[in-house]
């Protein structure tokens, strides 16, 4: 990091600031100090830089010209009311909200997005106390596909990525026009209209392999009408089991199961038979076999198959 | 962001942030920007060199210095904060409509008014919001007994599942908060049972009742951090050290470990503290194939061991392969 260069961009935004009439390049060159000692293609190369560098931090950089003659050189300024950040005031209980709600995030690119604008609202004047809340929500985005899908959903801009389906070994390629992304439950989702498939799918972030890849250019993931992303995503959640396992779990153990299950009966000698949907014999076996004798998969064969195999593993290490 | 952008994004919210507040310490400032205080001094020393065109007297910035106070006298025109990046707006009007959506906050009137605020102040930057949802899960059952036991200040009687031994258990508690994380409900609580600060999930609350009892937590119980990690086990419990295959990996991100480290086919070695090696033995059988016991000895031999008990209920087909 450059102190030299620091100093260099904050005279610029000081100076596009200050002028209501558009500045040339050449006028900047003058007024900025930092410019003054280069070539002129040195001087040109960094002042492109430091262009994108301000347009990064959101820094609106107007281009235009003083007048309609058409010899007048394009120039450059910022408006002072796109720059600035609106008056807003609040109460202390609104304040106290706002700070709960920068605490919300505990993924860190989203907690540093909050953190940098809690202190544009603090350096407007608004002082948000951290007073503990009764109620404490946090949120964690701890899937590594995360941060590309809330880019591209941000920037409406299509993707493609390997994702690998509940049950299924392979991954297989998807190109998705993301129309947003929805925690439920503790994880996150993309929902989106799936190009290859014509048709609108949901996606298990967690299921996703390997990096998200851009599919397109921003804004032109087309508009979807009304769909509602959370609805989809809990139909999708609730569709997930696909077979009903009987298990037979001993009395008072297996409390986890028990929540899940749908059905429960007591089987005699200390035993109880639920009834458990599941979709991947594999996952029933990982929610099964930590309780180890406490519990017996009786049917289907394909799910006893995978807690066996589960077992002889383990009792061969 | 490169390192030069988070200084210039911090400069640039600095100046209006000291205009709002003249005559403040240094070392608050410091603080409440998360750098050291030589390093803001530095940065104070940069901005005062920074000015308009022409950099004549009252061009520059500038600053009074009084003890270890610091108050802005000119700002070259700085004088409002940026607005919000798109980011910005989205990760916090985002987190506002999950609060306002969250079943049991109290204070959805004010959640809602500052969300009109913020959105009002973010203009454009918040458009994308609608593509984020975030749905907190709501706890209808036991929330609202917990709730009145905080607002009454009385004791709770909870009947409590408790995973690592796969039983459920009964004791009072002093309710102090309520708690959020990763869609879940928790209660922090002082347990009279075991004489200390406990989180209790509310989707493991069997049953719960109100009492007489005036909730009194002792000095001693105080509410844990919560920005790292939910669950800080004691230092004296059992240290243990698995190797997870990739597939097992997520361990190391739902559960706090001493060390991890990474092996050469993709795995992860890494060492937690348990406080009961019966949960130790879940988690194990669970992971399967995924997982190698390292230490201690007595876990890997207690897996085997109940490995092979459960596995003699499958009859026949549990000695074919």
């Amino acid at each position: 990091m450059s102190a030299k260069k620091t100093e260099r961009l904050l005279n610029l935004v000081i100076c596009l600031l200050a002028t209501r009439r558009f500045l040339t390049v050449q006028q900047i060159r003058s007024a900025v100090p930092g410019y003054d000692q280069d070539t002129e293609d040195a001087f040109r190369r960094m002042f492109e830089r430091d262009k994108d560098e301000l347009r990064e931090l959101g820094i609106p950089l107007e281009t235009g010209t003083n007048s309609a003659a058409h010899d007048d050189e394009p120039g450059y300024r910022i408006a002072r009311r796109d720059y600035e950040l609106p008056d807003i005031s609040l109460e202390a209980d609104e304040a106290a909200a706002v700070g709960l709600a920068a605490r919300l995030w505990q993924s860190a690119p989203l907690a540093g997005a909050t953190g940098s604008a809690l202190m544009k609202l603090r350096a407007a004047g608004v002082d948000a106390p951290v007073a503990p809340a009764l109620l404490e929500p946090r949120v964690a985005a701890g899937e590594p596909a995360f941060p590309a899908c809330w880019d591209a959903v941000r920037d409406g801009r299509p993707v493609r990525f390997e994702y690998r389906p509940a049950g299924r070994p392979a991954p297989e390629v998807r190109t998705v026009e993301p129309w947003g992304v929805v925690s439920w439950r503790g994880r996150w989702y993309l929902v989106g209209f799936d190009t290859d498939r014509q048709a609108q799918r949901v996606f298990r972030l967690s299921r996703v392999v390997g990096d998200v890849q851009p599919a397109g250019e921003p804004g032109s993931v087309r508009p979807h009408g009304e769909v509602d992303l959370r609805a989809a995503v809990a139909r999708m959640a609730a569709d997930e089991p696909r077979a009903v396992a009987r298990v037979r779990l001993r009395t008072g153990a297996g409390w986890e199961l028990r929540q899940q299950a749908t059905s429960t009966r007591p089987d005699g000698d200390g035993w109880d038979v639920v009834e458990i949907g599941f979709s991947d014999p594999d996952r029933l076996a990982d929610r099964v076999a930590g309780y180890g004798s406490d519990v017996v998969v009786l049917s289907p064969p394909e799910a006893r198959a995978a807690v066996v195999r589960r077992l002889q593993a383990l009792v061969a290490t | 962001m490169s390192g030069t952008s988070a200084q210039l994004s911090r400069l640039l919210t600095l100046l209006p942030w000291l205009l709002a507040r003249p005559g403040t310490r240094i070392a608050d400032v410091a603080a409440e920007f998360g750098v050291t205080e030589a390093r803001l001094r530095r940065e104070l020393d940069l901005l005062w060199v920074c000015g308009l065109p022409g950099h004549g007297p009252g061009d520059l910035i500038d600053f009074s210095f009084e003890g270890d106070t610091v108050t802005v006298i000119e700002t070259a025109g700085v004088e409002r904060p940026l607005r919000l990046t798109v980011d910005e707006a989205l990760a916090l009007v985002v987190a506002l409509r999950a609060l306002a959506e969250t079943p049991g906050l109290r204070d959805r009137d004010a959640v809602d008014r500052a969300l009109a605020k913020v959105e009002r102040a973010a203009g454009e930057a918040a458009a994308p919001a609608g593509r984020v949802e975030v749905a907190l899960e709501g706890e209808e059952r036991v929330l609202p007994v917990v709730q009145a036991a905080l607002d009454a200040g009385r004791q709770l009687h909870l009947s409590y599942y408790v995973p690592a031994r796969d039983e459920t258990t009964d004791r009072d508690v002093d309710p102090m908060r309520v708690l959020v994380v990763e869609g879940r409900t928790y209660l922090e609580a002082w347990c009279r049972r075991t004489e200390g600060v406990r989180l209790f999930r509310l989707d493991r609350v069997e049953d719960v009742r109100l009492l007489d009892t005036p909730a009194q937590p002792p000095p001693e119980a105080q509410p844990r951090d919560v920005s790292q990690s939910l669950f800080v086990p004691s230092p004296d419990a059992t240290l243990v050290t698995l190797a997870l295959r990739p597939a097992a990996a997520w361990v190391a991100e739902y559960h706090p470990c001493e060390s991890v480290q990474e092996s050469s086919d993709g795995g992860l070695t890494v060492r937690l503290r348990v406080a009961d090696l019966a949960w130790a033995r879940r988690l194990v059988l669970r992971l399967g194939p995924h997982v190698q016991v390292l230490g201690p000895p007595e876990l890997a031999s207690e897996v085997r061991a109940e490995a092979a008990l459960a596995l003699s209920a499958y009859g026949p087909e549990s000695r074919s392969e």
